[in-house]
């Protein structure tokens, strides 16, 4: 990576230039927060003591049985507070802004998650809040509405474009350009201008850190391959990162939808629809048709349906360091239903995107072999998307009667 | 030239008037005959803006004219045709504004090419810091175009000085923080500002971002070359229709 956060010409900071100083000063921040030994420290004390780190590395016995080869590890993000990944980043980068003595954070969301992750941390931090989050994506994850509304952080629905997480982020962006002095932007994920790729991948690297540690505690040796779904890539970059100069192969899994051939999905890694572009502050692979105007995506999980991806996965997949794979809506609820029957376990739908190719290829690996899958969140808390993944009829009799009673 | 272009008009005029449409909205052929009106009405100079899906640095008003002019289903193609015809029918200056996306996917060189052949004079692209813009500085140098670039209130002194040796044409003065579309109060930092622009080169100033009537217009004169209204005209067509452009722009200085 050069000073301006190119990543083999992926990357760069293209950015209004009224934010210019504003990032001289966040890139400035962050390199005087690397530096220091004792930020990591109280990172690491501060996500100890409020999440739930270091997560457990679960062995998945029963799935292992179940497909007869590798080993099967899951690396618990879930257990975080809020019950995902997200949570890494938002405290590091509200340590951050503590530092800066800046009083207010904004913050895009698509799942939700990062919303409500960034909604606890400024309440812990007694920071001023506003969330912005897609129409759609408010619609289909109310539940994570209510929370970030309980927790003191104002969401307002983004109503232009298609109403999702990009649209959040162009919307985050205005607020920025406008409130810069006292409002900090805590992208969610490690794309936009530099320095958020490298800043979000730092924060998330503890899953990697620890993952690695872990594994060679329980096992004595490093995993075959390491499994993360991608949406914007932070779950990804965190755990991949760990590994990144052993000899490990990086599966990410992107969101197939409907089928890569149905041109209802959000890969931009291993489908024919994406290109390089410039968008949204960053140089990377873009869902974008041939004048440049961004394609409309489908995933059944929020968190993977963004057009654009971490230019640091952009170079990753174009040196061949990171091998990339679709996972469809329907592979994914068969993946979560197995998961939860098999081991208990309740993932996210982003996450079971990583379960989902993993399950088709831990039968072709040898029972010497590990696979380790990063469990970016838990699904319990997205019960009304997964419930109607399952089409579940007992749950829908529930709704009916408790929308009776608002009636009545 | 643009910048000597500009120079002759200002011989005439105390303050020069740059206007905005997004191409295609609300339709083609009232983009068409907005031009026409402003450029009947005596405006110096016009933008033409190319929509994009992702207007990061437009407000509420000129991101709805991207969106509907897509959802119109107006093309790259189109906008390049429509301003071959505004060029050929009416003698101003006429630049593109539009997202660096735009350029990169139809080629940085074929772009100012083809902005060469139409007889446009320039472009701003207001996601490209110079810093990022190697290959189209060089590209909008070779065809003789100008890249109009941006100062704001949070650009160092020495940062503008960088900026003005990669500017040409002129340079666009952002008069406040903030996106496209909302009010603007011009105070005494604002004085500040605008000295520290003047400053900083000896291109024409642009000032744009919430100018909306003759008061400011007004107040304008004498401080900077060229006043640049945006929003407002089509907040106009929006609730007044096309006719109104031409009796507004005649009643602005
Ligand atoms: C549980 C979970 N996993 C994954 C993602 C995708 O984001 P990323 O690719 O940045 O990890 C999200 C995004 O909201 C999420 O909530």
């Amino acid at each position: 990576m050069d000073s301006r956060g190119y990543y083999n010409g992926f990357g760069g900071a293209f950015i209004p230039e009224i934010l210019v100083s504003t990032f001289e000063e966040l890139s400035k921040a962050f390199q005087e927060v690397k530096n220091d030994p004792g930020f990591w420290q109280e990172y690491k004390e501060i996500m100890s003591s409020y999440s739930c780190r270091p997560t457990p590395l679960t062995f998945a016995g029963n799935l292992t049985r179940h497909f007869g080869g590798a080993r099967i590890y899951i690396k618990r993000e879930d257990l975080n507070h809020t019950g995902a990944h997200k949570a890494n980043n938002v405290m590091g980068q509200g340590l951050l802004v503590q530092r800066m003595g800046k009083k207010r954070v904004i913050a895009e969301t698509g799942a939700g998650q990062h919303g409500v992750a960034t909604a606890t941390m400024a309440a812990r931090f007694g920071f001023e809040c506003t969330i912005y989050m897609g129409e759609v994506d408010v619609a289909r994850q109310r539940p994570n509405v209510f929370w970030m509304e309980r927790l003191g952080a104002k969401v307002v629905a983004v109503k232009d474009g298609t109403r999702i997480l990009k649209d959040a982020i162009n919307e985050a962006f205005r607020d920025w350009v406008t409130n810069m002095d006292t409002t900090h932007y805590v992208l969610g994920t490690a794309c936009g201008p530099h320095p958020f790729p490298e800043m979000v991948t730092y924060f998330q690297s503890i899953i990697g850190k620890e993952a690695r540690k872990q594994i060679l505690s329980l096992e004595g040796k490093l995993p075959a391959r390491v499994y993360a779904c991608v949406g914007g890539g932070s779950n990804a970059m965190g755990i991949f990162s760990g590994f990144m100069d052993d000899p490990v192969e990086l599966v990410g899994v992107e969101a197939g939808g409907k089928g890569l051939d149905s041109g209802r999905h959000a890969s931009r890694l291993c489908s024919k629809d994406a290109s390089i572009g410039v968008a949204q502050g960053y140089k990377t692979y873009f869902l974008q048709d041939s004048d440049g105007q961004m394609k409309e995506t489908h995933s059944i999980a929020a968190g993977l349906d963004y057009v654009g991806v971490s230019p640091i996965l952009s170079h990753l997949k174009e040196t061949g360091r990171v091998r990339f794979e679709a996972a469809t809506d329907k592979e994914v609820v068969e993946a979560l239903s197995l998961t939860i029957r098999k081991e208990g376990l309740i993932p996210a739908l982003e996450s079971s995107h990583a379960f989902a190719r993993a399950y088709q290829e831990a039968p072709c690996l040898s029972q010497q072999d590990i696979i380790i899958i990063n469990q970016s969140g838990r699904g319990d808390k997205d019960i009304f998307t997964i419930a109607d993944a399952f089409s579940d009829p007992g749950w829908k009799e529930f709704i009916i009667q408790k929308a009776e009673e608002y009636n009545a | 030239m643009l910048e000597s272009c500009i120079r002759k008009k200002r011989q005439e005029k105390e303050i020069l008037l740059m206007t905005h449409i997004v191409i295609g909205y609300p339709s083609f052929e009232d983009s068409f005959q907005i031009v026409k009106e402003m450029v009947e009405a005596g405006v110096d100079l016009m933008e033409l803006q190319i929509p994009f899906s992702e207007p990061i640095a437009d407000g509420p008003v000129i991101l709805k004219a991207n969106q509907k002019s897509l959802a119109n289903g107006s093309t790259v193609q189109h906008c390049v045709d429509f301003a071959k015809q505004v060029v050929r029918s009416f003698d101003i200056p006429f630049l593109f504004m539009t997202y660096y996306n735009i350029l990169f996917k139809y080629g940085i060189r074929s772009f100012a090419s083809m902005m060469s052949d139409i007889g446009l004079h320039g472009v701003i692209v207001p996601d490209l810091p110079p810093e990022e813009g190697e290959e189209y500085l060089q590209a909008m140098g070779e065809k003789n175009l100008a890249p109009i670039f941006i100062f704001t209130p949070n650009t160092s002194d020495e940062r503008m000085k960088k900026i003005a040796a990669c500017g040409n044409g002129f340079i666009y003065c952002v008069a406040r923080k903030g996106v496209t579309g909302s009010e603007t109060t011009f105070t005494s930092e604002f004085h500040d500002y605008l000295e520290r622009c003047r400053n900083a080169t000896t291109l024409p100033l642009a000032l744009g971002f919430g100018v909306k009537d003759k008061a400011d217009v007004d107040f304008l004169t004498g401080k900077v070359d060229i006043a640049v209204i945006g929003s407002e005209t089509i907040r106009l067509v929006d609730q007044k229709g096309v006719e109104a452009v031409g009796d507004f722009v005649r009643g602005l200085r």
